[in-house]
């Protein structure tokens, strides 16, 4: 079985990837644990005290990763159907424009799409920040979506047909199965890019990490700012982490 | 459908086109032109022809992959044009180039996506699997857990015939099965499906654009030109002894002959008597054998009078007994081919095929004239009966 997994070129992780799925993890805990060892071990003033505790900080990794996995959701809930409607035959004629769509918001800066919404809706809070982010994320799982789609051999889904197989359950059980592994890198990429712009998301009140970071950059509290800061690259690499896991165990298995 | 494969007789139904043409969207000329073929009940009927000539195209008509544009295929009495397409490719088995294994399941859950499909239960659909793997040749324990890529190419092929057959279907669809394996595997996977219809006696239609192929497997072959046009359809040693015309002619190319030697067996000639002695015979008995005769040399014998060995008669002048100048013989059987004798007859320095009957017996020999002769007359038989055009 190793030798199987070791020569899949295809879809298998490298002997790379897997080194980095085991460094990752403990390189994280390292830094993270000695930030904010560092943070919470110094004499901190009242107003930095009203930041750097426990419950305020967990609270806002907390916040942090409650956007990120909303952010999932939405992205694998409308990436992945789109995807599958616009490889369709009949309605692929409708690709382009999805596709640009999804290009053009993920172009558009992710402060824009914030407070573009904000100013629409001329409200605040939690989802007023998770849905742009989704717009801004949602690129990655539809275009690889469309990719694992279309990468389908066609000879399976010639057998497929002419064993009788519905189109539905052609979809089911041969063609996402086949595009899971293109979905979850697609996925991935996605995760990152919605931790790393859920830092944004205190500007329409809804949380996260951020808050950190604008606090210690306007009241020039380095500790505030630096504590923000790498907790906010521990979390993204924590989350990119993560989807290497889900790359390497749910794909389908006869694939490495 | 019930489970069974030692059903005797053809399980197979007639396959009837009639004025079958198919012309793709965005294009006009058709692809497939008109045809109209009957593919006997429980019979191999292989459609050659050069690439792009609408061999596949007309196959594919028959589960509807590709649908008509005009004209009627009937399977068994049922007009397939009339079924749901699904329905349809259900009871039509499948198998392609490469096999077509869908990468992410394991064999047993390949083999048993049809079954699936129909809604058998789990044990009916385990038992079915186990036995379909034991029928092509893989041991179930083994490698019905396995994933597709844990598999040579040969072994795939074997489990796509397996799910092709997996739900017991009158029909069978091929194309180009065995396109993609080395030239061994695909010998043996061939004899492996002559070996399966004589037990299950399907009908079946076999795509191939080699003509070697076409020979070996087929009860008759239809030879496609452009458009699919049925340029010849006759059993293979008709269209050898006799092709249609030039096109065909092209097609059989050179070797036609030896081909027929492959098709013809043993026991469809007359052999010729040649003198044998028994082993334990002493020398006097057998140098009288031989001088009796025009020969030079005899087939030696074993007490229950199977051909083991030969002797040279001017050998046997200085010989004490038989055993000691005996010489070691090839024999062949009388279900063997003509082929297999013409090999024999050149190993052999006494330039003939020693025969053995039922029982291992020793029944006469084939010798080089044996075989023109039989060349010659297959193709005079061939030449007085009119050749079939369409439906035989």
């Amino acid at each position: 079985m190793t030798t199987v997994v070791a020569d899949a070129s295809t879809a298998g992780p490298t002997r790379a990837e897997r080194l980095r799925l085991l460094i990752q993890p403990v390189l994280v805990l390292v830094v993270g644990a000695a930030v904010v060892f560092w943070a919470f071990d110094r004499d901190l003033t009242a107003t930095q005290q009203e930041n750097i505790n426990a419950a305020n900080v967990s609270q806002l990794i907390w916040q942090h990763l409650l956007i990120t996995i909303a952010v999932t959701v939405i992205v694998l809930l409308v990436g992945v159907p789109l995807g599958v409607l616009v490889t369709r035959p009949g309605v692929n004629r409708l690709r382009p424009f999805v596709v640009g769509a999804a290009n053009v918001g993920q172009a558009a800066p992710a402060i824009g799409l914030l407070v573009l919404l904000f100013l629409l809706t001329a409200k605040t809070g939690f989802w007023i920040g998770v849905l742009p982010i989704a717009l801004y994320s949602l690129l990655p799982v539809l275009s690889s979506t469309i990719l694992g789609l279309t990468e389908v051999d066609r000879a399976l889904i010639d057998a497929g047909n002419g064993q009788g197989m519905s189109r539905g359950s052609l979809l089911l059980r041969v063609e996402l199965p086949l595009a899971v592994p293109y979905i979850l890198a697609g996925l991935r990429t996605s995760l990152v890019l919605a931790v790393g712009t859920a830092t944004l998301s205190f500007l329409v009140n809804a949380g996260g990490l951020g808050i950190l970071i604008d606090t210690g950059y306007k009241l020039q509290d380095d500790v505030t700012l630096i504590l923000g800061s790498v907790l906010a690259v521990c979390l993204a690499l924590l989350v990119d982490w993560f989807g290497g896991l889900a790359e390497f165990f749910l794909a389908p298995k006869g694939l490495r | 459908m019930t489970i069974q494969s030692a059903k005797s007789g053809p399980t197979g139904v007639r396959i009837q086109l009639d004025h079958v043409s198919k012309v793709y969207p965005g294009s006009t000329q058709p692809a497939v032109d008109d045809v109209s073929l009957e593919i006997p009940a429980g019979e191999i009927v292989v459609f050659v022809g050069p690439s792009g000539c609408g061999k596949t195209t007309t196959m594919r008509m028959i589960n509807r992959l590709s649908e008509p544009t005009s004209g009627k295929i009937l399977i068994g009495d049922k007009d397939a044009l009339s079924i749901k397409p699904t329905e349809l490719r259900r009871s039509i088995g499948y198998s392609i180039q490469q096999a077509g294994l869908f990468p992410h399941m394991t064999i047993r859950h390949n083999v048993g996506l049809v079954p699936g499909l129909l809604k058998w239960d789990r044990k009916k659909i385990d038992a079915r699997v186990d036995e379909l793997l034991d029928l092509v040749g893989l041991d179930p324990g083994q490698y019905a857990d396995r994933y597709p890529r844990q598999l040579s190419g040969g072994q795939q092929q074997r489990v796509g015939v397996a799910r092709a057959l997996a739900a017991d279907p009158p029909v069978l669809l091929m194309d180009e099965p065995f396109g993609a394996v080395d030239p061994i595997t695909r010998s043996s996977l061939q004899d492996e499906l002559l070996r399966l219809q004589t037990e299950l006696g399907k009908t079946i239609v076999f795509v191939t654009h080699d003509f070697g192929e076409a020979v070996k497997l087929g009860d008759r072959i239809a030879v496609l030109g452009q458009k699919s046009a049925v340029l010849q359809y006759d059993t293979p040693q008709a269209i050898l002894a006799n092709p249609a015309d030039d096109t065909v002619a092209g097609f059989v190319g050179t070797g036609a002959s030896l081909r027929q030697l492959g098709l013809m067996r043993v026991k469809d000639v007359e052999l010729r008597p040649h003198p044998s002695v028994h082993v334990d015979d002493d020398v006097d008995t057998a140098r009288n054998a031989l001088a009796g005769s025009e020969f030079d040399w005899a087939v030696v014998l074993d007490s229950r009078d199977r051909p083991v060995s030969w002797i040279r008669a001017n050998r046997l002048a200085h010989a004490r007994d038989v055993a000691s100048v005996a010489e070691p013989l090839d024999v062949v059987s009388t279900q063997s081919t003509l082929e297999d004798a013409l090999e024999a007859i050149l190993a052999e320095s006494h330039a003939s095929a020693v025969v053995a009957g039922p029982g291992s017996r020793y029944v006469g020999v084939v010798t080089l004239e044996t075989l023109i002769e039989a060349v010659t007359t297959a193709r005079a038989d061939a030449g007085a009966k009119p050749t079939g055009h369409g439906a035989p």
